[in-house]
């Protein structure tokens, strides 16, 4: 049985990782590009790089997912890959004539040295860029980071080339959310329009990763940050960033570059953490609360109290990307769950453990980088065993071997599909996510049950 | 006419109208939405489904992510093909070099897994680094004493078809060690089946019955053990030409083992495949076995296949996959059904291939080598087709256009290999054109509007709206 491989003596490891608790930056980059309306993400790299991340968020999302590549070749990589990008940027306005090219590089162009600021000023200057068009990038190589800082530093690169500054401020926000699904983002864009508060939201991957099926194949869905919205942000009065590694960077260039102060928020998962994200928006905004918004804040509350007795007491362990960790270890506490292990891939920053303790108490085992891999979380689970385990698909091994119930929750979710329509952010996120720990731990407690304590009413 | 790109032009061909020969084998034009892959894939996905080899992806930490687990290529015992396992490299190492990470990776996995045999996939930025793989294999290897291969999988040094040739040369290094454990002279090894959905296991059990044995499966449901015996079997028998021909032809070379090419899919090439294997022994006893086994399946199978034919005629469907061998027997397989093939391409066909293909198909279809998801649509669309049989970036488009579609590639759960895959087809292929949620679908409900306005208009294909 796959996995039986990981045995119980966790051993210091230093030069390899085993089952990855993350991937490489350039899929978020594409993630991000393609919450830009009409933006076309390019791949500056070899073809299999683009194919992979294709791969990946098809899998994920079911959708189309459209992105080019500059098909690097042995020549390429002695000459540099300059006539590659003229001959991508040529082909793509001619064939599928975005309004954005967004490039990212990969580990490869990045090496051989590939200075992406100059060889798209050559296109430009060589009349490679139609007038009214726009070719942007962002270096993110896969030998740093991972896809959350992929994802922060393509959206940071949107501001720093869009976003115009401005003498005069309008009355609008900028919302910043970290790598979170389209349902997600539809959630605070929900939350926003409630209130109505005028907002530009960046990137918004809704109706572009998860749209409906009409009877046609759009190149372009049309959702997607517009241009003219991105352009705008450095007219907005605050940005309010949700989850600090996807977003930071991007929020400090807004207030560095634009003047536009930032408010760094953790993603709204859970009542405290939406409670936060409402009451940012309320100031910054003059907004106020509408009832509406406040009934969908006691509907959540009601089921916590109904089903406390089910969730309170159990434990639990959590493996994703940091700013998902922080939402989710709120959420659990909430809701009276004891989060034992907070595994992620990506390192965050010395901020992160901190919170995480904040939150979870000290007993919290907290790892992150490369060795905080699923291997090693599969370690930390056979010598402390939780009730649930919170994370991506590739949990499913772990919890078959040790028989524990896993919450899909993060990226990838490769085997079921609820990620791309209900959220888990806002109050009614946070509804849906409960209903699924419930279902969940209601499920195995009627699998577990002798006879006699089989019960119709739990 | 379809939009294509200037320097895609000759890669595409109508049949009966165009007259220029295909282009193909050629790097993907830069800036297109190609559903090709590169080297490493190739390599990885040859070698993946031997089972009890470690492999160990030497690159940063994407190359190992988007690989783990993602082929559905069984195993029948060990699993440690699996996992995932990286050298994760840094900027550090990026600056400095990664082979000291690399030694320290590999004797530490093998001391901790035992494996057989150890394959070291370089990603593109190894040789670009300059680290001495190959070296680093040698020591281990020495070290450790199993075979340590590396495998110069570098994504930018070609296309897929590298890759394989990559693999093959690993392969190839494997073959050969074992002379001791007896091997009948009526005997194969399988070639270029990867046990995707257990269809090597399907295929072993017809070898079987017709009194032949099987030394190895190179690579579904792999074994070191029988790799290193594969050299003295009496034949290989490749499927998957387009990856597995290159080690045929080294073993050939070196050990004097004909080959054969086959494929396993649809009525007449399976049959054909199993015709020929019997024909190249000459025992009257494999023969009989084989024309008896033949005559049970497909007897069983024909009036089943019947029932899908009368519901299936005149459907018309588009292929688009990566070797252009299982586009040969999806076109026959897909007559067999009632439905013509309007629409096939691959990502690796040669001029050959594309040649044949003109020739199985009928006037009008297009023939296209490694094209996009808007070609691809815009073809779907002109043909009308109902159908397409693609792989896992294809399938949400063929959905959104609401036409049918057929995974045959990775992600197929269920064997399509076999006369019992063929049924399977069929029935995949009748469940998906005939689900009631098309009845739904916006692109339907407009046809159903059209047709109603004007009752004698024939309706062609799902999507040609």
């Amino acid at each position: 049985m796959l996995l039986r491989h990981t045995p119980e003596e966790v051993k210091e490891r230093s030069s390899l990782t085993i089952n990855p608790a993350k991937t490489c930056q350039p899929v978020g980059a594409m993630y991000a590009a393609l919450g830009v309306n009409r933006c076309l993400p390019h791949s500056h790299g070899s073809q299999g790089c683009c194919a992979y991340h294709r791969s990946a968020l098809t899998r994920h999302y079911k959708e189309p997912i459209m992105a080019t590549t500059s098909s690097f070749t042995e020549g390429a990589s002695v000459f540099g890959g300059q006539a590659n990008v003229l001959e991508a940027v040529t082909n793509i306005f001619n064939l599928y004539d975005p309004d954005i090219i967004a490039v990212h590089t990969t580990c490869l162009s990045e090496v051989i040295g590939d200075d992406l600021t100059q060889i798209l000023n050559k296109a430009k200057t060589d009349g490679k860029i139609p007038e009214g068009k726009l070719v942007i990038h962002a270096n993110t190589p896969s030998f740093k980071g991972s896809h959350i800082t992929g994802y922060s530093s393509m959206v940071a690169s949107f501001i720093q080339n869009f976003a115009e500054p401005t003498e005069t401020k309008k009355m609008q926000i900028n919302l910043l959310p970290s790598f979170v699904e389209p349902s997600d983002m539809s959630e605070i864009k929900h939350i926003a329009e409630l209130m109505d508060v005028k907002y530009v939201m960046l990137p918004d991957t809704s109706d572009v990763v998860n749209g409906p099926m009409d009877g046609k194949f759009h190149m372009y869905p049309k959702g997607g940050t517009p241009l003219e919205g991105i352009k705008s942000m450095g007219a907005s009065t605050k940005t309010i960033a949700m989850g600090r590694v996807g977003t930071l960077a991007a929020a400090k260039l807004l207030d560095t570059k634009l003047k536009v102060p930032y408010e760094m928020l953790d993603l709204p998962i859970g009542v405290g953490a939406t409670d936060a994200f409402i009451e940012a928006l309320r100031k910054a905004a003059g907004a106020s609360v509408p009832a509406e918004l406040m009934v969908e804040r006691g509907k959540y509350i009601d089921v916590m109290l109904d089903m406390n007795q089910y969730t309170s007491g159990k434990k639990v362990s959590l493996v994703g990307d940091p700013d998902l960790m922080l939402g989710l270890a709120a959420f659990c506490k909430e809701n009276d769950m004891q989060v034992l292990h907070v595994v992620s891939g990506t390192k965050p920053g010395s901020k992160f453990e901190k919170r995480i303790k904040e939150i979870c108490g000290d007993d919290v085992i907290v790892k992150t980088g490369p060795q905080a891999d699923m291997f090693y979380f599969h370690q930390l689970l056979q010598n402390d065993k939780p009730d649930l385990i919170f994370g991506n698909t590739y949990c499913k091994y772990i919890a078959r071997d040790m028989d524990i119930p896993l919450i899909r929750v993060g990226f990838p979710i490769y085997d079921r599909i609820g990620h791309s329509y209900f959220p888990v952010t806002g109050y009614r996120g946070g509804l849906h996510l409960l209903d699924q720990v419930l279902d969940t731990i209601m499920d195995r407690q009627d699998r577990d049950a002798l006879p006699e304590k089989f019960e119709l009413v739990m | 006419m379809i939009e294509i790109l200037e320097s895609r032009k000759n890669q595409v061909y109508e049949n009966g109208k165009d007259t220029y020969e295909l282009a193909c084998d050629k790097a993907s034009a830069a800036g297109s939405v190609s559903q090709r892959a590169c080297v490493f894939c190739g390599s990885r996905v040859v070698l993946y489904p031997i089972t009890d080899a470690l492999h160990l992806i030497h690159g940063p930490i994407g190359c190992a992510a988007y690989t783990w687990d993602i082929r559905g290529s069984m195993s029948s015992g060990p699993e440690l093909h699996r996992m995932s396992f990286s050298t994760d490299l840094n900027e550090q190492e990026v600056i400095y070099g990664g082979e000291k990470k690399l030694y320290a990776a590999l004797t530490e996995l093998i001391d901790r897994y035992q494996p057989k045999a150890a394959f070291v996939y370089s990603t593109c930025i190894v040789g670009l680094i300059g680290d001495d793989v190959e070296a680093v294999c040698k020591r281990v290897q020495k070290e450790k004493g199993i075979p340590v291969l590396p495998v110069h999988s570098e994504g930018f040094k070609g296309t897929k078809k590298d890759g394989y040739q990559a693999a093959c040369e690993a392969l190839f290094k494997l073959t050969g060690k074992d002379d001791r454990t007896p091997v009948s002279k009526i005997s194969i090894n399988i070639l270029g089946d990867f046990n995707l959905a257990g269809e090597t296991w399907v295929i072993k059990e017809y070898y079987r019955r017709m009194g032949i044995e099987v030394v190895s499966c190179i690579t579904g449901d792999g074994r070191i053990d029988e790799i290193g015996r594969a050299h003295r079997a009496s034949l290989n028998v490749v499927q998957c030409s387009g990856s597995m021909t290159y080690l045929a032809k080294m073993m050939e070379e070196k050990y004097n083992i004909p080959f054969i090419r086959v494929s396993y899919f649809g009525i007449e090439d399976m049959s054909s495949a199993l015709y020929d294997v019997a024909d190249f022994f000459k025992d009257p006893q494999v023969d009989e076995d084989t024309r008896k086994l033949v005559y049970d399946e497909v007897s069983n199978l024909l009036p089943e296949l019947a029932e899908y034919r009368k519901k299936l005629t005149g459907k018309k469907a588009a292929i688009y996959v990566g070797g252009s061998f299982k586009a040969f027997s999806l076109v026959k397989a897909l007559r067999h059904m009632g439905m013509e093939t309007v629409v096939v391409g691959s990502q690796t066909g040669n001029p050959d291939d594309y040649e044949y293909l003109k020739s199985i198909t009928t006037e009008g279809t297009i023939l296209c080598d490694d094209t996009n998801p808007l070609e691809l649509s815009k073809f779907i669309l002109e043909k009308g087709a109902d159908l397409l049989v693609g792989g896992v970036k294809e399938r949400p488009i063929a959905f959104k256009m609401g036409i049918a579609f057929c995974d045959h590639n990775h992600e197929r759960k269920i064997g399509l290999a076999g006369f019992v895959g063929m049924k399977n087809f069929a029935e995949e292929v009748y469940r998906s054109v005939t689900s009631p949620v098309w009845n739904y679908s916006p692109a339907r409900l407009k046809l159903r509007k059209v047709t109603k306005a004007e009752p004698e208009k024939q309706v062609v294909g799902l999507g040609g709206v």
